[in-house]
């Protein structure tokens, strides 16, 4: 296995494999590290409804198996590994595995989300015996048996609805009014059509109990305080979930949930690294959401890494020196400056070359140099900054820069 | 890896000498099919310890009765009593380490 790639995606969900299909295909040498199962969180789900094109009972683990081909089909390289350690601050980034160390010109973070523990006693000590929060990948032992389910969102009640195929009653816990769920409304009345459901409103779980397996939960309302037991062979929780992002705390922002914001190009606070999926700031977590953003972050890293190459081919390992002018077209008197530049330069054509930079187009490199004024112009040599003017590009200035050259 | 299920499950495990792995899986369970080939691969490392896997889709009630009710799951027994136990959140490399802690 090779250790130096384009682009690293951690993370194998749909957001890490869109960006792992798209940076593929555009021919960046691309590796994708899983630790767990390829397909993520989508992978354990039977019930895949709402993916544009596929409404004909796709399952979650068929529908990323599908993408987990496509990848490969465009020549990704996998790997099954745990990252544990990043350095993202120069421009080789490296990533570190249980395994190995590996080095990328550009990142995507698609660790996603997991599961939200409820933090009630009992949960730990019962987790896989009869606490899960993976309907498929336990409904198979409630043949006939009655479970709980705690939680009201899309999850949680599409979970609730495939376990009633398996399961003889399913009791659903809500913590809010009665009527009141945050799932969708068609999902909603999926629910209550089913004659296998019951809920119990304004509560939630106090306790579970068992003797080495799951026997009774402890439901209390939380209007009335009033708390009961409910025998049952199963609780399982969808609350929500949380960003996986304890790898990339104090290297990258995070807002104060702990998830990634990321602008629209899903570009992060840290040059050339990129959040995608469940794990950024985003208003609807969701395969095609994550899969749309696992798209974008591959083309803005293969045109920043693209950027990043000029510049430091044109100008940063140039022996000659360098006057970068950066411009705007919707600068009028950056625009109008252009040719003054041009002539200074051609003046000088022994001693110094001129590149241009449009700040329109890339605001990364004037951000990185600190240029805020429009025109400026930056005097490089052997990739230092050497001297500078901005504003207004008289020719005593320009002059004054060609003696520094 | 021997297949174990409610006919053998006494004899190849409960009443048998020394240490036995029971890999609980299901074919829908796709964190199972993953752990598989790294279990086939530690069988091959740790030669005192008899490899078994059990389909929970056939064999639900026994499962249950070793108070498996969630999957992955791997049990090890040494003769007849369980000593090591993983659920869910596990890796192979978690697996290796209780193993090397029991066979040595
Ligand atoms: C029960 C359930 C039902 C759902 N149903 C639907 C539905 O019907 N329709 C829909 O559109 N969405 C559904 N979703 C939501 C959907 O699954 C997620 O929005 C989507 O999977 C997010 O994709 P992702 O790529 O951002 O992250 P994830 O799917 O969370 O994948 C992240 C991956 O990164 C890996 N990873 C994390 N840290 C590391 C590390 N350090 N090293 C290596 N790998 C790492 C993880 O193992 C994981 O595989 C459902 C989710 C759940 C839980």
């Amino acid at each position: 296995m090779a250790n130096s790639y384009d682009l690293i995606v951690i993370g194998a969900g749909p957001g890490g494999l869109a960006a792992g299909i798209y940076a593929s295909r555009s021919k960046l040498n691309t590796l994708v590290i899983e630790k767990g199962v390829v397909g993520g969180q989508a992978a354990t789900t039977e019930e895949m409804e709402n993916y544009p094109g596929f409404y004909l009972g796709v399952t979650g683990p068929q529908l990323t198996g599908h993408m987990h081909k496509h990848a490969e089909h465009f020549g990704c390289n996998f790997l099954k590994d745990e990252v544990v350690d990043l350095d993202l601050t120069g421009y080789e980034k490296v990533v570190v595995t249980k395994n190995g160390r590996y080095t990328a010109k550009a990142v995507v973070i698609a660790t996603g989300a997991e599961p939200r523990f409820l933090g009630v006693k009992g949960e730990k000590e019962l987790k896989g015996k009869g606490v899960s929060y993976c309907a498929t990948c336990d409904a198979d032992f409630y043949e006939d048996l009655d479970v709980v389910v705690l939680g009201n969102g899309d999850a949680a009640i599409e979970e609730a609805i495939y376990l009633t195929r398996f399961a003889a009653k399913v009791t659903i816990i809500v913590i809010h009014d009665e009527g009141v769920m945050d799932a969708t409304k068609v999902i909603q009345e999926r629910a209550y059509k089913n004659d296998k459901i019951e809920f119990i409103w304004n509560s939630t779980l106090e306790e579970i109990k068992g003797d080495g397996i799951v026997e009774n939960v402890a439901i209390k309302n939380i209007k009335t305080g009033k708390v009961t037991d409910l025998e049952t062979n199963g609780v399982f929780i969808f609350v929500g979930t949380v960003p996986r992002t304890e790898l990339i705390k104090g290297k990258v922002e995070l807002d104060q949930r702990g998830y990634i914001p990321a602008n629209e190009l899903m570009e992060t606070t840290v040059d050339g690294v990129y959040a995608v999926g469940d794990v950024r700031t985003k208003y609807l977590r969701q395969v095609v959401t994550a899969a749309a953003d696992g798209a974008i972050a591959a083309v803005a890293a293969e045109k920043y890494m693209q950027e990043e190459e000029n510049f430091k081919s044109e100008v940063l390992d140039k022996a000659k020196a360098i006057a970068v002018m950066f411009w705007s077209p919707f600068h009028q008197g950056s625009l109008e400056m252009v040719p003054l530049v041009e002539k200074f330069a051609s003046r000088h054509s022994e001693k110094l070359d001129m590149v241009k930079i449009d700040t329109y187009r890339n605001q990364r490199i004037a951000r990185r140099y600190d240029v805020k004024e429009m025109p400026s112009v930056l005097l490089f040599k052997g990739g230092e900054v050497v001297g500078r003017v901005t504003g207004d590009l008289t020719s005593e200035k320009l002059e004054k820069l060609a003696t520094l050259a | 890896m021997l297949e174990v299920n409610k006919e053998n499950f006494e004899v190849e495990v409960l009443s048998s000498k020394g240490l036995v792995l029971v890999d609980f899986w299901s074919p829908k369970c796709v964190p199972c099919m993953e752990l598989i080939p790294h279990v086939e691969e530690l069988e091959g490392k740790f030669e005192q310890v008899k490899f078994c896997k059990l389909n929970i889709l056939e064999n639900r009630r026994l499962a249950m009765g070793q108070k498996v009710m969630g999957l992955p799951t791997i049990l090890v027994y040494r003769d007849g009593e369980k000593v090591v136990e993983l659920s869910k959140d596990f890796t192979h490399e978690d697996l290796e380490a209780k193993l090397i802690e029991v066979a040595g």
